[in-house]
């Protein structure tokens, strides 16, 4: 679980550098704050007057991140992980695991969970916190046993007409010669044909990063949100910058021409709905974070729960033939083709 | 390493330059050419003529989409459709001072393709197939909303007239100029296959070299039937970032036919000349 008391903001700033003003600010009204305390001297009006500068230069830095900006705070160090909106918003978790085939890979992980007053089945990717636990989970890279998992805790909730509620969050599936030479290409191609066609709602929830392949291997249902400072992308804005720009130093022009801050996914029709987070993001309180995410999967397994089993499937299948709209021009007049008896 | 985040395209057209000297000018202008397995010095129209083939050691050279297309179908028999659409391009995307929008009209106008794929139908050996020939020299093959949409469209024909569908792959992977929207296409021709699967059609997937990417992790790897050209490279994540990602040396032979075929990710390995019979042979077992 992330630090979820009050954050220190002072070591929230040193994370990111752009928050750094406002890291500044708070360690002054602590300063004030323990000055009066020592001193006994009336501060207060100074300490009000300094709140309120820092709500609204906070407000001002996250209304204005750039793209590149929006990345490092879907990246950051205290942002609540997978494994957290276990804690912040499902309760009597029942973790299930392993793909019956190889291993429980532990970069994703799934159970039985109640969220609101809704049974449903969790899946998830979690990257770990320290060191060790990272190493453990792998920094939620997924193999191919993950999604072959995840996939096998979605054939159970389609048995048991259970919801399936998922949160994405990868920098992308593992690229290790284990994770190839088991099909990791297979297992997440498998999972996208399978969830498209899943006798069961899916609610989809992006909570940090949405990196390509990997977050999609688990990111395909009726309803799919992206948190409000969360990304997702075809390639990480690194991987772009060298491979276009010839250096990973230009990441932060990629972030731009990538369009994958919420905003534009959604104005580009990728994601369904954006999940608003507390002032200053996620990290600074998990738990506003996790109600608001707990309010948009309750809403929306609610209204899919009313739909006929079929009309949910053309339903989903409709939402996903219309991602990415092309152009139609007057079709060719073809002399060439003729087909022969 | 937590931010040594893996692409989804492993190679581009930007990147190629960088892929292992194999592949590196293949196909040199002029009459002769080298065959950069056997070295062997060939004339040019006689690799043409043994379908892209060196004659002396059974290299499989890639083949430009119409080639493929004309190779496998039986002549005259390939009706194209969808062949009207075109990106949007939906980000506006530029970089380095240069324009995708202006890329795509010079792609267009160079292999005088739409994008990606070519899709229609055709006779193979006399039986009636929905055929999706993805185009290697159009951006290396990358998948971007055009391809998914002709491909879907494609599979959706399939569906409706009952037709096998054989679609031959050769990707770098998603086109990243084009974004989310173009990973989205992987869920999109995904879910057009599970139609398709669950109205009975029979998918043959062909992988050529290479094979990677998005494309290896959506449509590619969904075949009822899987077949590879020999010595093709088919991977999800490329070599290069996998020895980056572990620093270790790959083992021979990761990531080619015949180590997917070991490890059963690919149903047999056919060499380009029995492709048709073979085609043919397949949809005779699976269609009465
Ligand atoms: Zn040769």
């Amino acid at each position: 679980m992330a630090k979820s008391k009050k954050n220190n903001d002072i070591e929230l700033g040193i994370a990111l550098p752009f928050e750094a003003p406002v890291a500044r600010l708070q360690s002054q009204i602590s300063e004030l704050e323990s000055e009066q305390i020592r001193t006994g001297r009336d501060f207060s009006t100074e300490i009000r007057q300094q709140r309120a500068q820092y709500v609204s230069m906070l407000r001002k830095i996250y209304q204005n991140l750039t793209p590149w900006e929006t990345v490092q705070v879907a990246r950051h160090p205290h942002r609540p992980l997978g494994r957290d909106y276990i804690d912040l918003l499902v309760k009597n978790f029942v973790e299930l695991r392993g793909d019956r085939r190889f291993a429980d890979d532990k970069a994703i992980f799934g159970g039985f969970g109640r969220i609101g007053t809704e049974k449903v089945m969790v899946i998830g990717q979690h990257k770990g916190r320290d060191t060790k636990e990272k190493i453990a989970h792998n920094f939620g890279m997924a193999q191919p046993e993950g999604y072959r998992k995840a996939l096998r805790l979605m054939k159970l909730a389609e048995k048991y007409k259970l919801p399936v509620v998922t949160f994405i969050d990868t920098s992308g599936a593992y690229p290790g010669i284990g994770s190839e030479e088991r099909g990791v290409a297979e297992a997440i191609a498998r999972n996208l044909l399978e969830m498209s066609r899943l006798k069961t709602p899916i609610v989809c929830v992006v909570i940090g990063e949405g990196g390509s392949g990997g977050a999609l291997g688990i990111a395909v249902g009726d309803k799919v949100a992206i948190m409000e400072y969360a990304y997702y992308s075809v390639i990480s804005p690194e991987g772009c910058a060298s491979i276009l720009w010839r250096t990973a130093e230009k990441a932060s022009e990629a972030a731009d021409a990538l369009k994958l801050t919420a905003p534009h996914l959604q104005e580009l029709g990728v994601v369904d709905e954006i999940v608003l987070e507390p002032l200053g993001g996620a990290h600074r309180n998990p738990q506003e974070a996790g109600h608001n995410v707990e309010q948009f999967i309750i809403r929306n397994i609610r209204a899919l729960k009313r739909f006929k089993l079929e009309n949910l499937l053309d339903k989903r299948y409709e939402s996903w033939r219309k991602k990415g709209a092309v152009l139609e021009n007057p079709p060719k007049a073809k002399p060439q083709s003729k087909t022969i008896a | 390493m937590a931010n040594d985040v893996q692409d989804t395209t492993p190679y581009n057209a930007e990147s190629l330059g960088d892929r292992p000297q194999r592949t590196k000018r293949e196909v040199p202008d002029g009459l002769w050419m080298r065959c950069p397995k056997c070295e062997a010095m060939l004339y040019r129209k006689a690799v043409a003529e043994n379908l892209d083939v060196c004659p002396e050691c059974e290299h499989h050279f890639r083949m430009k989409g119409w080639d493929r297309v004309n190779q496998l179908t039986d002549p005259g028999s390939f009706e194209e459709h969808f062949d009207n659409l075109a990106t949007v391009d939906p980000l506006d995307f530029k970089w380095a001072g240069k324009v995708y929008a202006e890329r795509i009209a010079i792609e267009q106008k160079k292999t005088g393709i739409n994008d990606s794929i070519l899709t229609g139908v055709a006779y193979i050996k006399g039986r009636r197939v929905a055929l999706g020939v993805m185009v290697g020299e159009f951006i290396m093959g990358s998948m971007g909303t055009v391809l998914g949409e002709k491909l879907a469209r494609l599979i959706e024909l399939a569906t409706e007239q009952s037709l096998p569908l054989i679609v031959v792959c050769i990707s770098g992977g998603a086109r990243m100029h084009e974004g989310a929207l173009s990973l989205m296409q992987m869920a999109k021709t995904s879910a057009a296959l599970a139609r398709y699967d669950d109205a009975g059609g029979l998918y043959i997937a062909i992988l050529t070299d290479p094979t990677t990417g998005g494309t290896t992790a959506s449509f590619a790897m969904l075949g009822d039937i899987t077949i590879a050209e020999p010595d093709a490279e088919i991977c999800f994540a490329g070599a290069r970032v996998i020895a980056n990602t572990i620093k270790a040396d790959l083992p021979e032979g990761f990531q080619r036919s015949e180590f997917l075929m070991e490890k059963g990710f690919i149903d047999m390995i056919v060499h380009r000349k029995e492709l048709r019979s073979e085609i043919a042979r397949l949809i005779d077992y699976c269609k009465a």
